[in-house]
């Protein structure tokens, strides 16, 4: 066993209404800059769609992920090592320009009389070959959902295995996978090799860049910023552990379908004490341990099994996962007349939902129905259980033994999904303690460490050094800064008033 | 004039070449890079920079037989001078050639495209004059002694550019050498010289050590990441 962390991310469909917030605030923080028009490291597209970059699903077409070659052995889609130095001459296959769409002004007759891009939704064409009647009278016309979406920081990064260069790195400190922009080339296969295309080529620079996870914030114990700025409060971020030595096999099961239980089985139970010896063991920090015990993502993963992983197949391991939207099925069964939020009438309802389970499980379980209908069916357990506390009834324990969890559990995940606090959704250990003093006083007096010149925080001084001129960032009192820190992460006004 | 030319320039050309380097090195990493454009155009772009890139490097590798290896070595293989002239005349053409046309492609794409023209900079232009003037007279010196045995710039160029390794340049050997081929040689001095000070840099970072590591790369936050990292001035401004 060799135990690593990893800052994991999970969203929850059902809360997103699709605003924006957190793109907007992502475009502000990270990629306002020359060469990185295109660039969303933040984005939210409406599903079904075709995403962006337009049709970045299509894997036939843009050759991102991992397959396996006859011996069963990974490989990236791409192309193995000698293939790709041998072809390092041709440019690899890349979105252009038109596929992460062009800056457009409101000229209505541009959109509408915009030429289609291939027709529909990439997952959206397999599952229709598995249900298609369903599909063509379903997908289209009468249900759609929102789909935030971030780089997946996998265990087993495609992008990484596809850099000449190795520019590109995963943090073995908290998993973080990032582009080391001196040692980066700008070969650009990386932006082939991920299959999520969420590594993108600033051609300003001639270098790629990614989502760094914000990782100047979580270093300082920060959520991101499309976490902190999320309107829904639909994001979580927690730390996860897992068997490195696992991270390989795990990604060749031959079956797409089994990918999800096998990334499962990577993960580690921080309450298990021989787990937790070999995390020591394995210089992974106490603090760190102990935000893996109160761990927002590992208890929606491992515990209550209700979020899935984006797209397994491609064999990356991701690491942000969705918990599937469940909505539509309780507005849609009260259309007809039925008690939506009974529980027995929602538990045969999800069959026959309006988002349809074969759509989601082309997203989320490379097609496996199983998974999702277990997750929906504890979602709507919860609804269920939840209205009869809530109108003083007492709660039917056969509903929360039908989806094999306790009322404690459900109760439980039930604080966790709705009125989880700011300190309850994001349990981010710091850097290690030992230089945690110096990121703070990085960060109240110079700035971040992605400051420099034509990066992304891109400040600097003039010609007559620092101290002339306009002053970039004033001095914060220790004081003030707790202040601030406290409104930001309180989540009523009173709680500000009182300190 | 001689000595100026023959004595003089080569070393300066390789005092530039290696002080740009460790400035690279040392300052501008970041600027290595060969800042392609395909997000712009990648149709054309697809055809040209492969048939030049395989050109060149088959050019490079002419270069160096023809000026390393000594006539001594290829006799004792038992090849005659006229099967060599053969040999280089009709390979070296044909890579010349596919380069030639790869970089008017190159070059052709980069003053049509707009999007391309604009992220073109002075360097670049400085660059591309540069180097197709290199490869033009190089391709013209050959193809004007193509006769007969052609020039025997084995007698003449070659233990020169030996000859400046021992640090004793031969410069007389150059007195009577054509008009075109010294050209062509104060050109390729100049280009060399280039290198490191423009986007001809990347072809230092030739990724041989992809072959060699794992797939996915772990690494740490190294100490000195933490905090402000130091302002670093780029060769260019990147706009922010």
């Amino acid at each position: 066993m060799r135990p690593m962390a990893q800052i994991a991310m999970v969203m929850n469909l059902d809360k997103c209404i699709g605003c924006h917030t957190c793109s907007v605030s992502c475009k502000e923080a990270w990629t306002d800059r020359q060469g990185m028009e295109h660039v969303w490291f933040n984005n939210v597209e409406t599903r079904p769609g075709q995403g962006y970059p337009r049709r970045y699903e299509d894997q036939e077409r843009w050759r991102g992920g991992w397959r396996l070659n006859r011996r069963g052995a990974l490989k990236p889609t791409a192309g193995g090592r000698l293939r790709k130095l041998a072809g390092i001459f041709s440019p690899p296959e890349l979105p252009a320009t038109e596929d992460y769409e062009e800056p457009w002004t409101y000229d209505h007759t541009n959109r509408a009389g915009a030429p289609a891009h291939g027709d529909l939704d990439p997952v959206a064409e397999r599952a229709r070959r598995q249900a298609s009647d369903k599909v063509r009278n379903e997908f289209e016309q009468t249900f759609m959902f929102y789909l935030p979406r971030i780089c997946e920081h996998c265990l087993n990064p495609s992008c990484v295995a596809s850099c000449p260069s190795g520019a590109m790195y995963k943090r073995a400190e908290d998993g973080v996978v990032l582009v080391d922009q001196d040692r980066c080339r700008g070969w650009r296969m990386c932006v082939t090799g991920c299959p999520y295309k969420k590594v993108y080529f600033n051609d300003r620079t001639g270098k790629a860049e990614k989502c760094t996870l914000c990782a100047p914030r979580i270093e300082a114990g920060l959520p991101t910023v499309c976490s902190e700025t999320c309107v829904g409060r639909l994001r979580y971020l927690g730390v996860v552990l897992y068997d490195a030595d696992k991270v390989t096999a795990a990604a060749s099961v031959p079956r797409e379908q089994d990918l999800y239980e096998a990334q499962l089985d990577v993960f580690l139970d921080p309450e298990d004490t021989r787990v937790r010896r070999a995390c020591e063991a394995a210089g992974i920090p106490d603090d760190w341990l102990a935000a893996a015990r109160r761990s927002p993502v590992h208890a929606l993963i491992s515990k209550y099994r209700v979020a899935l992983p984006l797209h397994p197949e491609y064999r990356t391991m991701p690491m942000v996962w969705y918990i599937p939207p469940l909505s539509p099925v309780v507005e849609a069964l009260t259309e007809t007349g039925h008690d939506g939020e009974d529980a027995r009438n929602l538990f045969g309802a999800i069959d026959a939902l309006r988002i349809p389970l074969e759509y989601l499980a082309e997203m989320f379980t490379a097609g496996d129905v199983g998974p999702v209908r277990s997750a929906l069916e504890r979602l709507a357990a919860m609804r269920s259980h939840m209205r009869a506390v809530n109108l003083g009834e007492d709660p039917d324990p056969s509903v929360s033994a039908a989806v094999g969890m306790g009322v404690y559990e459900i109760e439980e995940m039930y604080r966790l999904l709705s009125v989880a606090e700011y300190a309850d959704r994001y349990v981010i250990p710091t850097a290690a303690v030992g230089d945690a003093r110096r990121l703070e006083e990085s960060a109240l007096t110079q700035g971040c460490s992605l400051d420099y010149e034509g990066g992304p925080g891109s400040g600097g001084d003039g010609p007559f050094g620092r101290g002339s001129g306009r002053k970039l960032l004033p001095l914060t009192p220790v004081e003030k800064f707790h202040i601030l820190g406290e409104r930001r992460t309180a989540d009523h006004t009173a709680d500000v008033e009182e300190t | 004039m001689t000595t100026l030319l023959w004595g003089v320039l080569p070393y300066v050309t390789f005092a530039l070449l290696v002080a740009g380097l460790i400035w690279r090195h040392r300052h501008d990493r970041f600027g290595r890079a060969a800042r392609s454009s395909p997000v712009r155009e990648s149709k054309l772009l697809n055809i040209a920079s492969p048939a030049f890139h395989y050109g060149i490097l088959f050019v490079l590798v002419g270069h160096l037989v023809g000026l390393f290896v000594p006539e001594s070595w290829t006799d004792a293989l038992g090849v005659d001078a006229h099967t060599y002239h053969l040999f280089s005349l009709y390979g070296g053409t044909a890579a010349g050639v596919v380069t030639v046309a790869g970089i008017l492609l190159l070059v052709h794409r980069r003053r049509t495209d707009a999007p391309v023209l604009r992220a073109t900079t002075a360097n670049d232009k400085v660059m591309y004059a540069v180097l197709l003037a290199a490869i033009v007279m190089g391709v013209a010196a050959k193809l004007s002694h193509a006769s007969g045995d052609g020039y025997r710039y084995r007698d003449s160029l070659a233990p020169w550019s030996r000859s400046l390794f021992t640090l004793r340049p031969d410069t007389e050997l150059m007195a009577g050498v054509p008009a075109l081929y010294q050209v062509h040689t104060v050109l390729g001095m100049a280009l060399v010289a280039l290198v490191p000070y423009t986007r001809l840099a990347h072809m230092f970072s030739a990724p041989v050590r992809y072959l060699f590591r794992p797939y996915v790369v772990y690494r740490s936050r190294e100490p000195r990441q933490w905090g402000q990292r130091p302002e670093r001035r780029s060769r260019e401004r990147l706009g922010g």
